[in-house]
């Protein structure tokens, strides 16, 4: 049962003393409580796109051998609030030769593009605002409204660099919707289920019961879908509408103050959107270990709303770790030229996630789930998993010791400085 | 990754050896540069960071973490300058201006005025170099925010003083450098930024202790008269 009709009918219940089903006006309850539910998803999307700005800036910094900001309250952490003041107190420059209604509409477009997708992300075992069936396809049809907005900005700010940004744009997120749209076909083709809630159960808390671990195809998929998702919220290392080297900043060039951070919102909050749908569809979403879906449902009072917090807690954990390897990969791999992106789109990427969406099929019609053959599978992609993950800790651990000893040298200091300690 | 792919060629005939090979090789150099690039990034998540947090998160001043040659605000220590006028001459600015007069009561001579004006001054280093006796050399002190442009002229001689006549390896030890300009303005850069200092309390200010091994002679009449700062002293008869 969805929490927020739940809710709606408990405050028919409780504070009108009516039955939900035949009182009258029933109808002004749901939309309170929609209401409530958008601005709580609001509030979501403002409190994690904001700090996440900062924290990037910080990482970033690190991996630059630098600090970040960190004057602005302690360690900097209100820098987003005074960047955020600072906007919305410029000036809204309307360029004299723009096309005005589309020129100022576009970040709104782009926002509630965003914005769409927030209401089928299930972020605990009943928070989700409305458990669609269609919930994936929604997801990637809501998202697609960026694509206007992009093509109105650029098309708006009647800039040169600004039409390139858009229209680069555009090429580039319809092309990347054909891989990142096959590669959770070969989810929903698992699950059987379009409903975001459907695909979290049918996974599980333990890895080995997760999508990404489930067979071969997946794990590709789920590669697939990552590299495609970063492409689609146009971060680096496929940010060719804002490639500062060719054209300046791309689409929102000639934007300003409000209208501008509307855009950069967008981008943040995308980077979210992305990193829930993988987690969802390849991650378990939120499951926790060892507790079914039933069991969180039959939970009474204060033990059901520990489960929800719970299981709350584990979609944002793992969400914000994929996050995480976003905001890494942008400070690590260079930016790709026009034609690369579109190779690795219509050569590479599409004809694998195809290919690994009809992996998936045979593997359905051979393998009988829970049989020896999808054990023995599970086990040896939770093996890769590891070794993957083994390989990665040894190779960072060797990189930092090779350079290691030399600093020691040259600064009479030693090199080691965990990411906790905070200068 | 992209261009180890060879050219596309016609559908009839077989594709040149090594394309699929080409392909599937590119893929996993994207896949393993990728986890490469990701491991040196992450590595950098656990060393220390380079910068140094100027003026306040600093174990020692920046100063004293310059090197030696660093040529920062000039400094003169009176107690071995022989107003030889080197430094005067070779500037190629004219920053340095030097007055010098000869006391008629005790007959030595006496410095009147040594200022120089750090506004005009390009940290050549000329002056520096010339000096025969170390009197005059650049520090490390790079702060040199003033309040008042007339606080941008450095007066090393607040009050006459008598010209040493001792040879160079008799002379005093040369103050720690800086240490003289530290004393001299302490409104310059951070360190003290309760004083502010305007023009009138920069003349009446208490001259800093430059007193010369030797008993302070009295000074000329002439200057005596004078006001205390040197820089407002009537010219006496140039040095020779």
């Amino acid at each position: 049962m969805n929490i927020m009709h739940y809710l709606a009918d408990l405050l028919v219940r409780s504070l009108f003393k009516a039955d939900p089903a035949t009182w009258p006006y029933t109808w002004i309850a749901y939309a309170v409580v929609i209401g409530v539910g958008a601005l709580l998803a609001f509030a979501f999307v403002a409190i994690f796109a904001g700090p996440v700005t900062w924290i990037e800036r910080r990482i970033a910094g690190r991996i630059q051998s630098r600090i970040g900001p960190n004057r602005n309250g302690p360690q900097g952490c209100l820098q987003w609030l005074a960047d955020g003041i600072k906007c919305w107190l410029k000036e809204d420059l309307v360029p004299a030769t723009a096309d005005k209604p589309l020129y100022l509409a576009a970040p709104y477009l782009v926002f509630t593009g965003m914005f769409g997708a927030f209401v089928v992300l299930p972020f605990g075992a009943h928070v989700i605002a409305a458990d669609l069936n269609v919930g994936l396809l929604y997801i990637l049809a809501v998202t697609s409204l960026v694509v206007v907005g992009l093509l109105m900005a650029g098309w708006g700010s009647n800039s040169k660099w600004a039409l390139f940004g858009g229209v680069r744009s555009a090429a580039q997120l319809v092309s990347y919707e054909v891989p990142s749209a096959f590669s959770l076909m070969a989810v929903v083709l698992m699950a059987g289920t379009l409903s975001t809630q459907g695909i979290v159960g049918a996974q599980g808390g333990w890895p080995w019961q997760w999508f990404v671990f489930r067979n071969p195809f997946l794990f590709a998929a789920f590669i697939m879908y990552f590299i495609s998702a970063i492409a689609e919220g146009n971060r680096t290392p496929f940010d060719l509408p804002e490639a500062e080297s060719e054209i300046i900043a791309g689409y929102n060039i000639e934007y300003s103050g409000m209208r501008f951070l509307f855009f950069l919102f967008a981008e943040w909050a995308n980077m979210w959107i992305m990193a829930a749908v993988a987690t969802l569809a390849f991650l378990g979403g939120w499951q926790i270990p060892g507790i079914s879906p039933e069991r969180i449902a039959e939970a009474k009072g204060w033990t059901f709303v520990g489960w929800q917090a719970l299981s709350f807690a584990i979609f944002v954990f793992k969400g914000t770790c994929l996050v995480f390897t976003i905001i890494q990969i942008r400070w690590t791999l260079p930016r790709l030229r026009v034609d690369q992106l579109m190779i690795t789109c219509w050569k590479y990427l599409v004809p694998l996630s195809m290919g690994s969406a009809t992996g998936v099929l045979l593997l359905m019609a051979l393998v009988r789930e829970g049989g020896i053959v999808d054990w023995v599978m599970r086990g040896a992609m939770l093996l890769v998993g590891l070794l993957v993950a083994g390989a990665y800790i040894r190779k960072v651990r060797a990189t930092f010791m090779a350079d290691r000893d030399n600093y020691k040298k040259m600064e009479g200091r030693d090199l080691w400085y965990p990411p906790y300690r905070l200068p | 990754m992209v261009p180890t792919v060879p050219p596309a060629v016609s559908p009839h005939r077989r594709p040149p050896r090594g394309t699929v090979r080409a392909y599937f090789r590119n893929i996993r150099l994207a896949l393993s540069t990728a986890f490469d690039g990701m491991s040196v990034t992450m590595s950098y998540m656990f060393r220390r960071p380079l910068t140094i947090q100027y003026p306040d998160k600093i174990d020692k001043p920046v100063q004293e973490m310059l090197p030696e040659s660093y040529r920062g605000v000039l400094e003169v220590d009176m107690d071995r300058c022989t107003v030889c006028l080197q430094c005067q001459k070779i500037c190629p600015l004219g920053c340095i201006n030097i007055e010098s007069c000869k006391n008629p009561e005790t007959g030595n001579r006496e410095v009147t005025k040594f200022d120089i004006d750090i506004g005009l001054c390009m940290y050549c280093g000329l002056c520096a170099e010339t000096c025969n006796f170390d009197a005059l050399d650049h520090t490390r002190e790079f702060e040199a925010t003033v309040t008042t442009p007339d606080q941008m002229i450095l007066h090393f001689v607040e009050k006459p003083r008598e010209v040493t006549k001792l040879k160079a390896a008799e002379m005093p030890v040369r103050k720690h450098k800086g240490s003289i300009l530290q004393k001299m303005i302490p409104a310059f850069g951070r360190r003290h930024p309760q004083e502010v200092w305007t023009p009138t309390a920069y003349a009446a200010a208490p001259v800093p202790a430059l007193k010369a091994p030797t008993a302070t002679p009295k000074p000329a009449a002439p200057v005596a008269s004078a006001a205390p700062s040197a820089a407002d002293s009537p010219t006496p008869e140039q040095a020779p």
